[in-house]
């Protein structure tokens, strides 16, 4: 079987209120938040970009269970705001939690769903028994163009999981996907900022995506709805995994616990990694997840997700001692010119 | 053993030098050395010049050679000394030593700095190779933030205060004013110091020596040479170096400077001067901190002690144990390569009765300190007043 | 000042994993690591040991006024810090809320950008937080 035996989750200590960035463009912070869905976001500070988040969510994920980096013998980051374009932030990782020399590694681009397609390859590589562990990764410090609705909710991020043949914490037992050639969302390679289809981001893309992924699940695994207990979809803001729900018939309790976009904005491809943590910080043995993550070009991966049985004590043993619902909540609020400074879009004239 | 002597001095003004270069500056201190010790250019035996970041400022290594050439003294030997901020009290020893042993008769000991050049960024990068490159600079030390950690530290075991280190800094203006060498010649006062930018902190704007150009030189020979040319002189009793890691991290203590009491110590028991028999000293005052860790690591008074002798006024001019009457570092500027050997200047001025404003009434004996970095080098010299035998 | 690349690449195990020296022989540690024992000197057996990421603040520094590199996050944090071992390390204090830095303040080590000039390759270290 492949399994999750470790999780860490890494998000700055700064954050920025809608209401800050509205008084700076004129928008009615109202509006963005009722229609939206987010309330603040996190913002990165100098010091900090993808790689670094991943390091220190990749630290949590093998402190907590005592793993032994050695023992790590894939790395897979999922980002689109990696530090390089060319050198690949998964190197650096392995680096710096001690994994190196003998391993494979590789960053991953797909939008918001890298993290995930990271999943998917780490799979591949234990089930077909050529490796016993992974460190997968999602991660990002995204970028938005200033005076665009996109700087409401891009935030920072990362989510690591270790993944083995063990599964101490939960066993992920399928996964389906769907994919398609959709330009909702994209970013030429030497612009800086992302372009996007507006309204066409929503059914055609999103919507499509999410729902026709998550239906494959169910379909080869011919389980039903009720069974899961909780659902975690991809996030770029506080509405869509609600929408998603209601079309698909789920009650929205289900769906809350895994959606944390409202208080630290959409982290992109760290999403899916920090609604599922959110979950497995509170998820009992036996449990059931169904995650739904989505990428923009476009794509959806669904993972079927089990909590392993086991004595309830021993599972919060390997769960981080600070849950993801307390770093939320140790935060320091910047203003738009420390923001704006910060996330580097204030250039410098060579 | 030889006894060794200095006989003449000269330097540069200190301060915004615009139109002088590094050149000019070593030429111009030189020259005056030479004039004022009545020597001939052909008696120099060697050269010594300490010089720390000439590199990084000017581009210009190899200083050893650039001066011999400047002053026209080709072909005699020329070496550069570097110590970071002890560069001019290491040359000052190397000279020291070469005569003391015999090798060379008369040699001129300088040094200089040009460091106005480059904006203040850059002459705090090259002032960071004092400290240690890879772990303090890498990470984001400045020397003002290596010596606020220490300020900091000594207020909190000693209960020393930012204000008391402020006295020092106007002490030391107060005695810059009277030099018409130094950079500032005006006086500050307590609220001015307290009131100035934070650089790091506790340490503000006023804590700090500043950027300075200058050169600076001594002619050292024999006590027989000098007596021969009955030219007035002041003998070196001690001449002490020390050292320590680079870094002030794996320092044992943050709150004293080993090197500036093991080199202090030798010193003490190489002239037979104790402590209580100096009668001023020039110390190393690169910010405010510094000079208090002197007064207590040179022995002149207990450790956290130093800061009340301040405030009571006992290091001014008048008191008990006048430190720093040339104005110090932060008053007479800091031309880093420099700083060792104006201190001697100021101890053979005072000694001869040439400090005309500054003087200290009948000064006997004098100690120079000069430290490199956070205290990773430490060289301390004794000076005395030659006895007159009857 | 842009380091040179290899410097840095031979810095990774310290910058990155806080990974020093133990001395066999007289069973002390020491960071930065060391060539030579600087008790034992040529009688010292060295091999790599990582140091402990936990501390706590013997002395820290706002600086206000720092190099061109460092400017973009003026002001920021300085500090000593006594490891668990007991060995000291220099180090940037970041990510804490007001008067949270102090001497004896408890600190933990987190893995950060130092350095990214426009043409060169990013320089990654250590820094410190308040432990909360």
């Amino acid at each position: 079987m492949t399994g999750i035996s470790a999780y860490g989750t890494s998000i700055p200590l700064r954050r920025i209120k809608v209401e800050e960035i509205a008084k700076q463009w004129g928008d009615n912070p109202e509006n963005i938040k009722n229609g939206l869905r987010v309330k603040e976001k996190t913002v990165r500070n100098h010091d900090e970009d993808s790689a670094t988040l991943a390091v220190e969510a990749s630290r949590e994920a093998i402190k907590t269970n005592q793993i032994n980096a050695k023992q790590i013998e894939a790395v897979y980051v999922g980002s689109e705001s990696p530090p390089y374009a060319v050198k690949p932030t998964a190197g650096i990782v392995a680096e710096a939690v001690g994994a190196t020399p003998n391993l494979t590694g590789a960053d991953l681009e797909f939008a918001c769903k890298a993290g995930t397609a990271g999943i998917q390859a780490a799979i591949g590589m234990i089930k077909s028994n050529e490796i016993d562990k992974a460190l997968v990764i999602g991660t990002d410090t995204s970028q938005s163009s200033p005076n665009n609705a996109l700087e409401y909710s891009a935030g920072c991020g990362a989510g690591a999981l270790v993944l083995d043949k063990q599964g101490e914490i939960a066993e992920i037992k399928k996964t389906t996907s769907y994919t398609t050639d959709t330009p909702d969302f994209w970013r030429k390679a030497h612009k800086e900022f992302p372009d996007h289809g507006g309204r066409f981001t929503g059914k055609p893309a999103y919507f499509k995506h999410v729902i026709n992924s998550t239906k494959n699940l169910l379909e080869q695994t011919g389980k039903d709805k009720e069974e899961f207990d909780y659902f975690i979809f991809h996030q770029p803001n506080g509405k869509f995994p609600l929408k998603a729900a209601k079309k698909l018939e789920i009650p929205k309790e289900k769906v809350e616990p895994g959606l944390v976009t409202p208080k630290i904005g959409n982290t992109y491809s760290a999403a899916t990694f920090l609604g599922l943590s959110n979950v497995l910080d509170r998820a009992k043995p036996g449990q059931e997840i169904l995650l739904t993550s989505y990428g923009s070009g476009a794509g959806s991966d669904s993972f079927w997700i089990k909590m392993k049985q086991q004595p309830e004590n021993k599972l919060e043993k390997k769960k981080p001692e600070k849950t993801l619902e307390d770093k939320i909540n140790r935060k320091k609020y910047v203003d738009y010119g420390t923001y704006a400074s910060y996330m580097n879009k204030l250039k410098e004239v060579y | 053993m030889r006894d060794v002597v200095i006989i003449g001095t000269g330097q540069t003004k200190f301060g915004e030098k615009w139109e002088k270069s590094l050149k000019a500056l070593m030429a111009e201190a030189g020259v005056k050395a030479v004039k004022n010790s009545k020597i001939k250019g052909e008696e120099i035996d060697a050269l010594y010049t300490g010089c720390m970041a000439s590199g990084r400022l000017v581009g210009q290594e190899h200083i050893g050679a650039l001066v011999a050439d400047q002053v026209g003294l080709n072909p005699i030997p020329s070496t550069r000394v570097e110590a970071a901020c002890a560069s001019g009290g290491t040359a000052l020893r190397t000279a020291y030593l070469s005569i003391k042993s015999g090798e060379h008769d008369l040699v001129v000991a300088g040094g200089g700095e040009k460091m106005v050049d480059v904006p203040t960024e850059r002459v705090n990068y090259a002032l960071g190779g004092a400290g240690d490159q890879e772990t303090e600079i890498f990470n984001g030390a400045t020397f003002a933030a290596l010596y606020a950690l220490m300020a900091r530290k000594h207020m909190e075991k000693y209960g020393t205060t930012e204000k008391q280190l402020a006295e020092v800094s106007v002490k030391n203006h107060e005695n810059g004013a009277k030099n018409p060498y130094a950079q500032y010649q005006r006086e500050i006062s307590v609220e001015s110091v307290m009131n100035s930018p934070e650089i790091a902190s506790p340490l503000k704007l006023f804590d700090c020596s500043p950027i300075t150009d200058g050169a600076a030189s001594v002619v050292l020979t024999t006590k027989e040479k000098a007596e021969e040319k009955g030219k007035d002189y002041i003998e070196i009793k001690a001449s002490a170096q020390a050292s320590d890691t680079l870094n002030l991290a794996n320092r044992k203590s943050i709150t004293e400077i080993k090197a500036t009491q093991q080199a202090s110590r030798k010193a003490y028991e190489q002239s037979g001067i104790k402590p209580e028999q100096v009668d001023f000293a020039e110390v190393h005052d690169c910010f405010t901190i510094a000079e208090i860790l002197a007064m207590e690591d040179l022995g002149f008074y207990e450790k956290g002690e130093a800061a009340k002798a301040v405030e009571q006024g006992k290091t001014k001019l008048e008191g008990e144990l006048p430190i720093n009457p040339s104005g110090g570092l932060k008053a007479k500027g800091h031309p880093v390569g420099a700083t060792g050997i104006a201190q001697a200047i100021e101890a053979y001025k005072q000694l001869t009765g040439k400090a005309k404003e500054r003087q200290i009434e009948n000064p006997k004996t004098a100690l120079t300190h000069n430290i490199g970095g956070t205290g990773a080098t430490a060289v301390v010299h004794m000076f005395q007043k030659p006895s007159k035998e009857e | 000042m842009q380091e040179a690349i290899p410097l840095n690449w031979r810095k990774y195990p310290e910058r990155y994993r806080l990974e020093g020296t133990h001395c066999e022989e007289c069973g002390q540690d020491f960071y930065p690591k060391k060539n030579i024992c600087p008790n034992c000197r040529r009688k010292g057996k060295l091999e790599d040991k990582q140091m402990p990421r936990e501390g706590k603040i013997i002395s820290y520094s706002k600086v206000k006024a720092s190099h061109k590199d460092f400017k973009d996050e003026t002001p920021y944090y300085v500090a000593l810090i006594e490891l668990k071992n007991g060995v000291t390390i220099f180090s940037q204090v970041v990510d804490s809320l007001d008067n949270e830095v102090e001497i004896g303040a408890e600190v933990e080590k987190v893995f950060r950008k130092l350095n990214d000039k426009k043409y060169g390759v990013i320089a990654y270290s250590h820094k410190f937080r308040v432990k909360k």
